[in-house]
């Protein structure tokens, strides 16, 4: 299970080639102006509660200059950052004037930083945590089938969830599929009603007991065809018509007609 | 362990390629007691840890499954192929906090991390180790995340509730990297909503 892929670390690494190795690790090791921040602690051997923002903000402005060509939008996170410490910092100098409501003059300025880094820094020990975990796939193995074939076969009887990201992404790679519209078409008398959809659907699925959602625009692939059926689909499921299977992580998708007593499993 | 109920649910374990829950282990077994089931899981489980051998059976993601023991992981992988490579820091804070802060909309991940995380959001639905929970009822509806079935798989957890909480992994000073975290016992921790909040719903 490689999540890494588009990470940070790897959206970096093109970045870092033309530069010097001392800023390479530099940028390789922080995954964002909180992780930094934190570093600049424990260098500097802070107490998190009780920073000065004075030593963090110089050493974090000396970091940002070495970025600074580098790659925009990290660079934006990190002056976020940057401009939250100069805030706390002339918030600090100016004096405490005793007449303004007591309630604010009490906070430090620095306590929502504080806070914000200490949620922080607990769940980044968190994903340590996680992470060292012996992982299935990598560390740990389960009996699996000796053929994929045969697990594909296999999983067609059982149900298997569909997720509505999946199957926006299957609506996505359909649309993908449509060859371009020519615009000087001549317009169709009668466009497509959801209802009519609708309906097609439910009288394919008294034909036969599963329908694809490939056979459902087959013969028809506009664009305003395969958005139709979409929404239709949708409307079904939310009906409780129908219900909707996936054979594989990346296979077609089914329907079948909801039994009455079955719970919408999607 | 000598029991022959043992011996079917085992047998029943060995054939499955998925992790069998209770509930359906006893739906197959109708003529044994739910109890008795229980009694004679946790009596497998056991017995195949102390008998230490290359295989153990675990409880996860709500089922039983027997496993690998991590220790031999470096031989099997002479067998057998993994294209699973090691998570990122990235990777793991966000699916941390989104372990421990579902359902949490990608602004409020963002807010914690303090950096941009659409891709590594992305990357993470692909893998089905994150979920799209619904939308959030306020002003934009945006989406909210939680984890998946897969995640506590992939991971080894049992529940949502078998992950440390938050402040026992602020009292390990110098969180272990390199071993196997074992599983730590808890109180019960919050009941995290994940199940039934649906879309379509």
């Amino acid at each position: 299970m490689s999540v890494g892929a588009h990470g940070h670390h790897e959206e970096h690494l093109p970045l870092l080639d033309g530069f010097h190795e001392q800023y390479s690790v530099h940028l390789d090791k922080f995954d964002g102006p909180m992780d930094l921040l934190l570093h600049l602690i424990k260098k500097n051997e802070l107490d998190i509660c009780d920073i000065s923002i004075a030593v963090i903000t110089r050493q974090y402005l000396e970091f940002i200059r070495l970025m600074k060509d580098l790659n925009l939008e990290v660079a934006g996170d990190f002056l976020v950052m940057a401009a939250t410490l100069l805030q706390i910092k002339s918030r600090q100098l100016l004096p405490v004037d005793d007449q303004d409501d007591p309630e604010t003059e009490e906070s430090d300025p620095r306590d929502e930083l504080v806070r914000r880094l200490q949620d922080y820094q607990q769940y980044k020990e968190a994903g340590m945590v996680i992470g060292a975990r012996a992982l299935l796939g990598r560390e740990v193995f389960s009996r699996t089938a000796s053929e994929p074939v045969l697990a594909a076969a296999q999983n067609m009887e059982g149900p298997l969830e569909v997720s509505l990201f999946e199957l926006v992404d299957a609506f996505r790679l359909l649309l993908q599929r449509i060859p371009a519209e020519s615009f000087h078409d001549v317009a169709p008398g009668d466009s497509l009603s959801i209802a009519d959809c609708i309906n097609e659907i439910l009288s394919l699925l008294q034909e036969q007991d599963t329908v694809q959602f490939d056979d459902l625009t087959r013969d028809e692939c506009t664009r305003e065809r395969v958005i139709v059926t979409f929404l239709a689909i949708l409307e079904l499921c939310r009906l409780k018509l129908v219900r909707i299977f996936q054979v594989s992580g990346h296979g077609s998708i089914w329907f079948v007609p909801a039994v009455a007593a079955d719970p919408l499993e999607v | 362990m000598s029991s022959e109920l043992s011996s079917i649910i085992e047998s029943l374990l060995f054939t499955s390629e998925s992790a069998l829950s209770t509930d359906r282990i006893c739906e197959l077994l109708h003529e044994f007691e739910r109890d008795e089931i229980k009694t004679a899981l946790s009596g497998l489980a056991g017995y195949h840890q102390a008998r230490g051998g290359g295989f153990e059976l675990i409880e996860v993601a709500g089922g039983w499954q027997f496993r690998t023991r991590p220790a031999f992981h470096s031989y099997i992988t002479r067998h057998i192929k993994t294209r699973a490579s090691k998570f990122s820091q990235s990777a793991l804070e966000t699916l941390a906090i989104i372990a421990y802060r579902q359902p949490i909309t990608r602004a409020e991940v963002e807010h914690l991390r303090g950096v941009d995380c659409g891709g590594i959001l992305k990357s993470l639905l692909e893998k089905h180790l994150v979920r799209i929970l619904g939308k959030k009822d306020i002003p934009g509806r945006p989406l909210i995340y939680g984890t998946s079935k897969e995640f506590l798989e992939i991971f080894g957890l049992k529940d949502l509730k078998s992950l440390p909480t938050l402040r026992e992994i602020q009292a390990l000073d110098e969180p272990p990297r390199y071993e196997r975290q074992e599983e730590l016992q808890l109180e019960p921790a919050k009941a995290i909503p994940v199940e039934n909040d649906l879309p379509f719903e």
